[in-house]
């Protein structure tokens, strides 16, 4: 399980702002800036972050559902962002999407059977026979059944429509899939249901899977890895143990301390972070984080620190965190 | 101090008459809350934990109706109220904060001339130089920094968390005696969320309000509940001090709810789930509403659970439950 599937190198998007009389570009939002990213075969990575930290950004870059400004995603040793649309083309079957929204994200006006069916189309699978054929073993791949292919989206639960959203992704037999907020939608009681299907997935197809939420106790559960995300900036990753018990970098941190435990004898020590983010149009010079940091020194306003490897591939971005000897 | 609830809710039922039949949202439901005590309203979507709290102020929309039961807040019921009466109550004595807070603020008012709106509807005596003291300093008090500037502004010109401040701001503006807050902050970051937490029990605390807190959320629920009432298809199955209902959940939905939570720091490698999902509103089945997705039925082999509905019945001392298993212990 060594070998990357996923390469991401510098990953650069800006998104430019337009004003004045002549809607010239005034500025830049620098949406994700310098990312640096590797997914390894069969592994699920989590990319966690609060709204507007690049997270799904990321995510359509990489599939090239937006264009990025610099740097290059290298996916089985294919150079992604040099490829004309015409080549991409028979790369997209092998990486596909599930986008957060269950309710918006399937066609109102389509059967069940047709909507997974499509991509089969788009991508020649001619005879209808067949496409039948692989509709079906997807949907029973996630869990539902033939009498569900005749049936329009609106018949159904979001947690069911979001299993649709799945065997779409899945009905070309992909090796890599984004989801996006999988299960931020859904209830509780069925986001367990969907996170156990997407881990069933992923040992039984052997799938590479970029996890993007905004939850760290589902990530926790699903993902091998996880990268924390702020203001367009990797700040730490590495393995989900060494994560979870040990989180290095200051916001990271202050992440975890900030989610609710559902038990009301463990009363922590919270670190309750002061303002909000600040704007991605004009982020704080040097370390990003620094205006709202409790630990902040003098050298991490002037100095951008680099994403060092603290020992046992545990990397954080942090001057206060330096590689022990 | 006195013991005498702050608010009252009997047998409410609310009905929505659609024309595909009767949606049974909200049927017969009981509670109280306490000056100073904060409720938890929990359950998943279309539980009935909002139409509870828009029962209580009457802001159920048509085809809606209140169809039953008594509301009882301090002495008077608020179902006999007429509209006049309750406008008056509402804002002054009793206010709600919603979960959308940039749906909620009028976005073409400055946010102070909002504030400043609830101020003068309620108080006639107040001169324009005294609210406007009054908008600056609940700004402050919701921790908005630089108030007197962002009082000019616009709710788009403000973050999510910084818009549900103000919503909060507008909320206990006239120091109301409770205050119902529905998922006030599902739509934020939770970072963010720490924040508005915190704030909503430091005004409890020091303005001893009673507050309904509805949530689906079973972390926010143990953070900030004295008592939870976990709703189920439109009812409440079962109703504890917060700290009975996690040590010993008793009904076999709440077992399961707070089971298949994802505990941060607790990895597991498959969480447990409650299979199938919520049935129609609208034809309810007989019996248990919970019993089609019941494990605890299909252990224990229980038959009546499918043909006669459990009643809400104390089982311990301050810890109710609508559940057949428990029937001896009553």
């Amino acid at each position: 399980m060594s070998e990357n599937l996923l390469t991401i190198q510098d990953l650069k998007v800006y998104f430019d702002v337009k004003g004045g009389l002549l809607k010239r570009t005034v500025a830049h939002v620098k949406a994700v800036d310098g990312v640096n990213l590797e997914i390894k075969k069969g592994e699920i990575l989590g990319l966690v972050g609060e709204s507007g930290c690049g997270k799904t950004t990321v995510g359509r870059a990489i599939l090239r559902l937006l264009e990025p400004t610099s740097g290059a995603v290298y996916f089985n040793g294919n150079d992604i962002l040099n490829l004309h649309r015409s080549q991409l083309k028979p790369l997209r079957h092998d990486m596909q999407i599930v986008f957060q929204d269950p309710f918006s994200s399937l066609d109102p006006r389509s059967r069940i059977g047709e909507i997974i069916a499509e991509g089969l189309r788009v991508h020649g699978v001619k005879d209808a026979d067949e496409r039948r054929q692989r509709v079906l073993e997807t949907l029973k791949l996630v869990g539902m059944n033939e009498t569900h292919m005749r049936r329009f989206p609106h018949e159904f639960s979001g947690g069911q429509r979001q299993r649709i959203g799945i065997a779409r992704a899945l009905v070309l037999n992909p090796s890599f899939i984004v989801l996006d907020e999988p299960v931020s939608a859904l209830d509780v009681s069925i986001q367990s249901q969907v996170l156990n299907l997407l881990k069933d997935l992923q040992k039984a197809l052997n799938l590479t899977m970029l996890f993007i939420a905004h939850d760290m106790s589902v990530v926790e559960h699903v993902c091998d890895r996880v990268a924390v995300m702020y203001l367009g900036k990797v700040v730490e990753i590495s393995s989900r143990e060494e994560l979870f018990r040990n989180p290095q970098h200051p916001y990271t941190q202050a992440l975890m301390s900030a989610i609710p435990i559902p038990n009301p004898k463990i009363k922590r020590e919270r670190i309750i972070l002061q303002g909000d983010v600040p704007s991605p149009l004009n982020p704080p010079k040097a370390c990003r984080f620094h205006t709202r940091c409790r630990e902040a020194i003098a050298m991490c306003s002037e100095v951008d620190p680099i994403l060092e490897d603290l020992g046992n591939h545990h990397f954080c971005s942090c001057h206060l965190r330096q590689p022990t000897n | 101090m006195t013991d005498e609830p702050m608010l009252k809710v009997e047998n409410l039922r609310t009905y929505f008459f659609t024309r595909g039949g009767t949606v049974k949202a909200v049927d017969g439901v009981n509670f109280e809350v306490k000056r100073g005590q904060v409720l938890a309203l929990v359950g998943e979507s279309g539980c009935g934990k909002s139409m509870t709290a828009l029962s209580i102020i009457q802001l159920v929309d048509k085809p809606g109706k209140i169809v039953e039961g008594t509301v009882i807040f301090d002495g008077e019921n608020l179902l006999e109220r007429n509209r006049s009466q309750m406008t008056e109550i509402r804002g002054k004595r009793i206010s709600m904060i919603f979960q959308e807070p940039r749906s909620s603020l009028n976005p073409v008012i400055r946010v102070g001339k909002q504030l400043d709106e609830v101020l003068k509807l309620h108080y006639e005596d107040m001169d324009k130089h005294e609210r406007r003291q009054r908008v600056i300093q609940l700004l402050k008090d919701v921790g908005i920094p630089d108030p007197e500037r962002r009082a000019n502004n616009y709710p788009h010109e403000m973050s999510g968390g910084m818009a549900q401040r103000v919503m909060i701001a507008m909320g206990i503006a006239c120091e109301p005696e409770l205050l119902i807050a529905d998922e006030p902050t599902t739509a934020l970051d939770v970072t963010i969320q720490a924040q508005v937490l915190d704030l909503i029990r430091k005004l409890r605390d020091e303005m001893q309000m009673a507050v309904i807190f509805i949530t689906h959320d079973m972390g926010v629920v143990a953070e900030m509940a004295d008592d939870v009432a976990v709703m189920y298809a439109g009812t409440i199955v079962e109703h504890a001090a917060v700290g009975s209902l996690f040590e010993e959940p008793m009904h076999p939905y709440t077992q399961g709810l707070i089971a298949s939570i994802p505990i941060l720091g607790e990895f597991k490698d498959r969480l447990e789930v409650i299979p199938g999902t919520v049935p129609s509103l609208i034809d309810m089945p007989p019996g248990c509403r919970f019993a089609s997705r019941c494990k605890a039925r299909v252990e224990h082999n229980l038959e009546k659970c499918l043909h006669e509905e459990p009643e809400l019945l104390e089982v311990r001392e301050g810890h109710q439950v609508r559940c057949w298993l428990y029937e001896e212990n009553a």
